[in-house]
């Protein structure tokens, strides 16, 4: 009996061994699987009667499915990626996180032989400082970052308009959202700390977006601090429901995002400071090192940045497409929205740009912005409650332990004295 | 037959191995190293500047679980005393929220609590300014409850319908006021479910990430919290590896003083009995 059940399991084990060959024999013809990561709300999905980017592309390539995943922040892609386990085909990571990613070798250089598209983007996006030679990466999109705000409940003055003061109006405390990463917080803050030191141009020369130094990062991080009891919440995608909704009133975030946003809460308007300096993006597409399929994903990257297809999915999306000019977007694709934004046109043209930053300077600012999101006002009074409740039981210890002992020499004694 | 047992038991040893003791091993080896894979104390001594986060994340879960007490307990004798048939049918109603997903049951609180939420959309249709109600500890702590609470109503509800009912007639019968009863009969008798509903509502409060973020507000943060930034946004395995190991010996001293005290409580609820 048990000879004939252990014959019966090897047989299994071993079809089930076989399995794998087999289908590999028949599936010559099966379809292969790229998997994309990109940002949330990032990419065309057939809603609003715009192109189904995704459905395109495999109508194109029969040959080709798309696993389509995204992440919330160039953090947690960067973390997904070191992590590993998953092959994954193509990414779509911001400028700084291109340069970290190309300096950690973890991004294969690209065959532009099976990308000719790239012959239409815009000649000012090629060669970007985050990937100089451009070997690693093609444009996807570009845009600006700046501050929604709900002009139901907010009014911004003129003058309020030239920095990002905004973000710390106590008028407005419990209403405001922040980035939840720390590039972009740290970003906000050293342009703002530069614009209150304008007096003294030694001094605000120190704070760019990429200032490496330790006290600009100290001196962001305490004025980070003396915000945080104004923030509702750090947060990134949730942002569209909070804003959407007026569960918030006011958010930095990206210029794209919003013209979405716009469509849905006719409310919110946007503008980017105008004399405190604002940050310029690019997203690209890169191939990681874990792809396995990295002519496909070069189909799919070529697909994408077609000139129509591109400005399809911006249209979507909301951001620059990286093949069309800046008029033509300012004109076309923001057509509907462009008048309730303030200071664009001159914006888009300038700005400053996100570049690598040494790793100790990463970690540097990971561990202050933790410091920021982490401490509390109210830790003294769970210290004392603590200490008090640790009191309280040492007593009632003490007290039991006691009452226990007389009782048993209360009884020791009657009994004695009954003996 | 003893041989057999240990045969048949093979299995979850064999898991037990691999998805628990390996797992800690792994975590203690980060917990214990640096980036580069050298021996660091590092990790540990700074996990000093989270104390306070501890601390807090402790206090909310203990909150929570006394809370869930003090809703459970009642509800549990309730149902330990009805028909068989209506017991069946509590219990499944208590069951019932557990079988869809935890977060989206936090979402469901987020919407009933936020400020252009159903009943602050309710409050201030009515002309009134809106509630307070979101992004608080008490809103942290009610997410908890919410979540938590049929993890403290089946032990309890499993020990009460257990309960010799001869027990409570002879405590009559010897002229016990109700109150009596309850205090020196039915509580000393329901403590070890008390003890496994209380474990079993702040072991996972303790630990949790998810409620505080969207319950919250900047300064509820959680350890949870922090741990899954550690692997989730900051990448730095090695501190999230320590925060856990000092949280999981924070779990077990704080069981252990339960534990400690519901058994001394005990003895003396039997002496007294």
């Amino acid at each position: 009996m048990s000879k004939r059940l252990v014959s019966l399991l090897l047989a299994i084990a071993v079809a089930i061994a076989c399995l794998p060959c087999l289908t590999a024999a028949v599936s010559a013809a099966e379809p292969v699987t790229i998997t994309v990561y990109n940002w949330g709300e990032y990419m065309s999905d057939g809603s609003d009667d715009c192109i189904d980017l995704i459905a395109e592309f495999e109508a194109a390539y029969p040959g080709i499915k798309v696993n389509y995943v995204t992440f919330d922040s160039n953090e947690s892609l960067y973390s997904l990626l070191v992590t590993g386990g998953t092959s994954i085909d193509v990414i779509i990571p911001s400028d700084y996180m291109i340069a970290r990613l190309i300096s950690e070798d973890m991004l294969l250089p690209l065959d532009f032989a099976n990308i000719p598209n790239y012959a239409y983007v815009d000649e000012t996006l090629k060669n970007p400082a985050y990937d100089p030679e451009n070997l690693y990466s093609v444009p996807y999109a570009w845009g600006v970052v700046g501050i929604i705000y709900n002009s139901r409940y907010v009014t911004v003055s003129e003058e309020q308009k030239k920095d990002w003061s905004l973000l710390w109006d106590s008028d407005y405390v419990g209403k405001i959202l922040m980035f939840d990463n720390p590039r972009d917080s740290f970003a906000i803050a050293e342009l703002q700390r530069a614009f209150d030191y304008r007096d003294d141009p030694e001094k605000a020369a120190g704070y760019t977006v990429n200032s490496t130094d330790t006290a600009v990062l100290e001196d962001c991080a305490q004025l980070l601090q003396s915000q945080k009891g104004l923030v509702q919440n750090y947060v990134m995608d949730q942002i569209y429901d909070k804003m959407e909704r007026c569960e918030a009133w006011i958010a930095p975030y990206y210029l794209g995002d919003w013209v979405q946003m716009a469509y849905v809460n006719e409310d919110l308007n946007f503008y980017v400071p105008s004399e405190a300096g604002h940050n310029l993006f690019d997203d690209a597409m890169c191939i990681p090192t874990s792809c396995s399929h990295k002519a496909e994903a070069e189909a799919f990257i070529n697909f994408c940045t077609d000139p129509e297809i591109s400005s399809a999915n911006m249209e979507y999306v909301g951001y620059a497409s990286p093949c069309v000019g800046l008029e033509e977007y300012l004109e076309d694709d923001l057509a509907d929205v462009i008048d309730r934004a303030d200071n664009l046109e001159t914006s888009l043209t300038a700005g400053q740009q996100f570049l690598h930053l040494p790793s100790e300077t990463n970690q540097q600012m990971d561990a202050l912005w933790l410091t920021v999101k982490t401490a509390g006002d109210d830790s003294s009074f769970y210290l004392i409650l603590t200490a008090v409740t640790a009191a309280a039981l040492i007593v009632l210890t003490v007290v039991l332990k006691v009452r226990k002992h007389r009782r048993k020499a209360h009884r020791c004694a009657a009994w004695k004295h009954n003996a | 037959m003893k041989n057999k047992s240990r045969f048949l038991a093979a299995p979850y040893a064999v898991w037990m191995l691999i998805f628990t003791i390996v797992p800690l091993g792994i975590v203690a080896f980060y917990a214990f190293t640096d980036a580069g894979g050298s021996f660091t104390l590092e990790n540990i001594t700074s996990i000093g500047s989270y104390f306070p986060i501890f601390l807090r994340s402790i206090w909310y879960s203990i909150a929570a679980a006394l809370i869930c007490l003090l809703i459970g307990y009642p509800v549990a004798y309730y149902i330990a005393q009805c028909k068989p048939t209506t017991q069946r049918f509590l219990y499944m109603l208590i069951m019932l929220p557990m079988c869809m997903s935890f977060l989206l049951r936090t979402l469901a609180w987020v919407a009933l609590l936020d400020d252009t939420g159903i009943i602050n959309s309710l409050v201030t249709h009515f002309g009134l300014k809106p509630l307070p109600l979101t992004r608080n500890p008490f809103a942290v702590i009610s997410g908890m409850v919410y979540n938590y609470l049929p993890y403290m109503i089946m032990p309890l509800y499993t020990v009460l319908m257990k309960l010799d009912r001869r027990l409570i007639e002879a405590s009559q019968d010897l002229g016990c006021r109700p109150s009596q009863t309850f205090f020196r009969v039915i509580l000393p008798l329901s403590v070890p479910g008390i003890v496994s509903g209380v474990t079993m509502v702040f072991v996972p409060a303790v630990s949790t990430f998810y409620i505080s973020q969207k319950l919250g507000s900047t300064s509820t943060i959680m350890i949870g919290d922090i741990i899954e930034s550690q692997y989730k946004t900051a990448y730095n395995p090695n501190l999230g590896a320590a925060l856990s190991l000092v949280l999981m010996a924070l779990i077990f001293i704080c069981v252990g003083i339960m534990n400690r005290f519901t058994s001394s409580d005990e003895e003396e609820g039997m002496m007294t009995l």
